[in-house]
Protein backbone atom coordinates (compact mmCIF):
# COMPACT_ATOMS: atom_id res chain seq x y z
CA UNK A 1 0.00 0.00 0.00
CA UNK A 2 1.46 3.39 -0.95
CA UNK A 3 2.33 5.86 1.78
CA UNK A 4 1.03 8.86 -0.17
CA UNK A 5 -2.72 8.61 -0.80
CA UNK A 6 -3.87 8.80 -4.45
CA UNK A 7 -5.53 12.14 -3.82
CA UNK A 8 -2.42 13.66 -2.27
CA UNK A 9 -0.26 12.16 -5.01
CA UNK A 10 -2.40 13.90 -7.63
CA UNK A 11 -2.06 17.22 -5.79
CA UNK A 12 1.69 16.88 -5.43
CA UNK A 13 2.08 15.78 -9.05
CA UNK A 14 0.15 18.83 -10.18
CA UNK A 15 2.20 21.12 -7.90
CA UNK A 16 5.42 19.71 -9.28
CA UNK A 17 4.20 20.16 -12.85
CA UNK A 18 3.67 23.85 -12.13
CA UNK A 19 6.63 24.60 -9.89
CA UNK A 20 9.50 22.24 -10.60
CA UNK A 21 11.73 23.96 -13.10
CA UNK A 22 15.11 22.25 -13.23
CA UNK A 23 16.21 18.79 -12.05
CA UNK A 24 16.62 18.01 -8.38
CA UNK A 25 18.41 15.06 -6.84
CA UNK A 26 17.01 13.74 -3.60
CA UNK A 27 20.03 12.11 -1.96
CA UNK A 28 19.07 9.72 0.82
CA UNK A 29 21.48 8.30 3.37
CA UNK A 30 19.95 5.28 5.02
CA UNK A 31 20.98 2.18 6.95
CA UNK A 32 19.27 -1.05 6.10
CA UNK A 33 18.56 -3.53 8.86
CA UNK A 34 21.36 -5.87 9.82
CA UNK A 35 20.87 -9.59 10.25
CA UNK A 36 23.15 -9.35 13.28
CA UNK A 37 22.57 -7.39 16.45
CA UNK A 38 25.50 -5.00 16.78
CA UNK A 39 26.01 -3.75 20.34
CA UNK A 40 25.87 0.00 20.58
CA UNK A 41 24.28 0.48 17.19
CA UNK A 42 20.65 1.41 17.09
CA UNK A 43 18.53 0.18 14.22
CA UNK A 44 17.15 2.94 12.08
CA UNK A 45 13.42 2.71 12.74
CA UNK A 46 12.28 5.02 9.95
CA UNK A 47 14.85 4.38 7.22
CA UNK A 48 12.78 1.89 5.28
CA UNK A 49 9.65 4.01 5.39
CA UNK A 50 11.60 7.14 4.48
CA UNK A 51 13.05 5.46 1.41
CA UNK A 52 9.62 4.29 0.32
CA UNK A 53 8.16 7.75 0.85
CA UNK A 54 10.92 9.39 -1.19
CA UNK A 55 10.54 6.82 -3.99
CA UNK A 56 6.89 7.77 -4.20
CA UNK A 57 7.74 11.49 -4.19
CA UNK A 58 10.39 11.09 -6.89
CA UNK A 59 7.92 9.20 -9.05
CA UNK A 60 5.63 12.23 -9.12
CA UNK A 61 7.91 14.26 -11.39
CA UNK A 62 10.39 13.46 -14.15
CA UNK A 63 12.53 16.28 -12.76
CA UNK A 64 13.25 14.35 -9.57
CA UNK A 65 15.88 11.66 -9.09
CA UNK A 66 16.30 9.64 -5.92
CA UNK A 67 19.80 8.45 -5.08
CA UNK A 68 20.17 6.11 -2.10
CA UNK A 69 23.31 5.46 -0.08
CA UNK A 70 23.10 2.56 2.39
CA UNK A 71 25.59 3.25 5.15
CA UNK A 72 25.43 -0.36 6.29
CA UNK A 73 27.00 -1.59 3.03
CA UNK A 74 28.96 1.59 2.30
CA UNK A 75 29.83 3.17 5.67
CA UNK A 76 31.90 5.98 4.20
CA UNK A 77 29.29 7.17 1.74
CA UNK A 78 28.17 10.04 3.95
CA UNK A 79 31.63 11.48 4.54
CA UNK A 80 31.90 13.61 1.39
CA UNK A 81 28.49 15.06 2.22
CA UNK A 82 29.09 15.75 5.90
CA UNK A 83 26.55 13.16 6.98
CA UNK A 84 27.29 11.47 10.30
CA UNK A 85 26.64 7.71 10.26
CA UNK A 86 24.23 7.76 13.23
CA UNK A 87 22.08 10.57 11.87
CA UNK A 88 20.00 8.56 9.44
CA UNK A 89 17.77 8.75 7.58
CA UNK A 90 19.37 11.89 6.19
CA UNK A 91 18.20 13.63 3.03
CA UNK A 92 19.99 16.23 0.94
CA UNK A 93 18.21 18.20 -1.75
CA UNK A 94 20.54 19.04 -4.63
CA UNK A 95 19.67 21.36 -7.46
CA UNK A 96 20.11 25.10 -7.84
CA UNK A 97 20.35 25.85 -4.13
CA UNK A 98 23.49 27.68 -3.09
CA UNK A 99 23.84 26.22 0.40
CA UNK A 100 22.89 22.89 1.94
CA UNK A 101 19.29 21.84 2.48
CA UNK A 102 19.00 18.71 4.62
CA UNK A 103 16.38 16.70 6.44
CA UNK A 104 17.07 14.25 9.26
CA UNK A 105 14.34 11.76 10.05
CA UNK A 106 11.24 10.95 8.06
CA UNK A 107 9.64 14.09 6.57
CA UNK A 108 6.12 13.17 7.67
CA UNK A 109 3.11 15.20 8.67
CA UNK A 110 3.60 18.94 8.32
CA UNK A 111 7.19 18.44 7.21
CA UNK A 112 6.00 16.64 4.10
CA UNK A 113 4.53 19.90 2.82
CA UNK A 114 7.77 21.66 3.70
CA UNK A 115 9.73 19.06 1.74
CA UNK A 116 7.52 19.51 -1.31
CA UNK A 117 7.94 23.27 -1.23
CA UNK A 118 11.67 22.98 -0.65
CA UNK A 119 11.96 20.77 -3.71
CA UNK A 120 10.37 23.52 -5.77
CA UNK A 121 12.64 26.19 -4.26
CA UNK A 122 15.75 24.08 -4.84
CA UNK A 123 14.65 23.43 -8.40
CA UNK A 124 14.32 27.15 -9.11
CA UNK A 125 17.21 28.26 -6.91
CA UNK A 126 14.85 30.89 -5.54
CA UNK A 127 12.55 31.42 -2.57
CA UNK A 128 9.86 33.87 -1.49
CA UNK A 129 12.19 35.65 0.95
CA UNK A 130 12.31 39.45 0.74
CA UNK A 131 14.90 41.15 -1.45
CA UNK A 132 16.66 42.73 1.55
CA UNK A 133 16.93 39.35 3.24
CA UNK A 134 18.27 37.75 0.08
CA UNK A 135 20.85 40.50 -0.31
CA UNK A 136 21.97 40.09 3.29
CA UNK A 137 22.22 36.33 2.91
CA UNK A 138 24.34 36.81 -0.18
CA UNK A 139 26.78 38.97 1.79
CA UNK A 140 27.23 36.82 4.90
CA UNK A 141 30.76 36.99 6.29
CA UNK A 142 30.65 33.64 8.09
CA UNK A 143 29.04 30.25 7.75
CA UNK A 144 25.63 29.79 9.28
CA UNK A 145 24.30 26.44 10.45
CA UNK A 146 20.56 26.49 11.11
CA UNK A 147 18.99 23.52 12.88
CA UNK A 148 15.21 23.38 13.08
CA UNK A 149 13.83 20.75 15.43
CA UNK A 150 10.33 19.59 14.53
CA UNK A 151 7.87 16.78 15.17
CA UNK A 152 5.55 15.19 12.60
CA UNK A 153 2.30 16.41 14.17
CA UNK B 1 17.83 30.64 3.49
CA UNK B 2 20.12 27.82 2.42
CA UNK B 3 18.62 28.04 -1.06
CA UNK B 4 19.72 31.67 -1.29
CA UNK B 5 23.17 31.51 0.32
CA UNK B 6 26.20 29.26 -0.11
CA UNK B 7 27.12 30.12 3.49
CA UNK B 8 24.01 28.55 4.94
CA UNK B 9 23.35 24.95 5.92
CA UNK B 10 19.74 24.37 6.93
CA UNK B 11 18.76 21.17 8.73
CA UNK B 12 15.25 20.04 9.55
CA UNK B 13 15.54 17.49 12.35
CA UNK B 14 12.74 15.23 13.55
CA UNK B 15 13.27 15.56 17.30
CA UNK B 16 11.74 12.24 18.36
CA UNK B 17 14.05 10.24 16.10
CA UNK B 18 17.24 11.80 17.44
CA UNK B 19 16.85 12.04 21.21
CA UNK B 20 20.54 12.59 21.94
CA UNK B 21 20.73 15.52 19.54
CA UNK B 22 17.47 16.90 20.92
CA UNK B 23 18.80 16.59 24.46
CA UNK B 24 22.05 18.30 23.50
CA UNK B 25 20.08 21.35 22.44
CA UNK B 26 17.49 20.99 25.21
CA UNK B 27 14.58 20.65 22.83
CA UNK B 28 11.38 20.52 24.85
CA UNK B 29 9.04 22.26 22.42
CA UNK B 30 8.96 22.56 18.66
CA UNK B 31 9.75 24.15 16.41
CA UNK B 32 13.02 25.05 18.07
CA UNK B 33 15.64 26.76 15.96
CA UNK B 34 19.32 26.69 16.82
CA UNK B 35 21.73 28.86 14.83
CA UNK B 36 25.46 28.18 15.03
CA UNK B 37 24.96 26.16 18.20
CA UNK B 38 24.19 29.25 20.30
CA UNK B 39 21.32 31.45 19.08
CA UNK B 40 17.99 29.89 20.01
CA UNK B 41 14.48 30.69 18.81
CA UNK B 42 11.35 28.91 19.92
CA UNK B 43 8.25 28.74 17.78
CA UNK B 44 7.53 29.89 14.25
CA UNK B 45 9.38 33.08 13.42
CA UNK B 46 8.75 36.01 11.13
CA UNK B 47 11.38 36.57 8.47
CA UNK B 48 12.66 39.76 10.13
CA UNK B 49 13.26 38.00 13.46
CA UNK B 50 14.93 35.09 11.72
CA UNK B 51 17.39 37.23 9.77
CA UNK B 52 18.12 39.20 12.94
CA UNK B 53 19.05 35.92 14.64
CA UNK B 54 21.31 35.07 11.70
CA UNK B 55 22.95 38.48 12.08
CA UNK B 56 23.59 37.79 15.77
CA UNK B 57 25.07 34.40 14.97
CA UNK B 58 27.41 35.86 12.36
CA UNK B 59 28.39 38.75 14.64
CA UNK B 60 29.52 36.23 17.21
CA UNK B 61 31.51 34.15 14.75
CA UNK B 62 35.31 34.47 14.57
CA UNK B 63 36.58 36.48 11.64
CA UNK B 64 37.85 34.53 8.65
CA UNK B 65 41.30 33.10 9.33
CA UNK B 66 41.04 33.48 13.09
CA UNK B 67 40.23 30.83 15.66
CA UNK B 68 37.68 31.43 18.41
Amino acid sequence: MPIISPGNADQVRSYFAQHLQDPVTIRLFTRSRSLLVIPGQRECETCEETEELLREVAALSPSLTLTVHDLRTDPGAGVPYGIEPDLVPAIRLEGKQRGAVRYFGIPAGYEFATLIQDLADVSRGATSLGTDTIAELGALSADVHIRVFVTPT
Amino acid sequence: MAVESARVTADVIEANEFPELSARFQVSGVPKIIINDRIELLGAQREARFIEAVRQAVAGAPAEGQSS
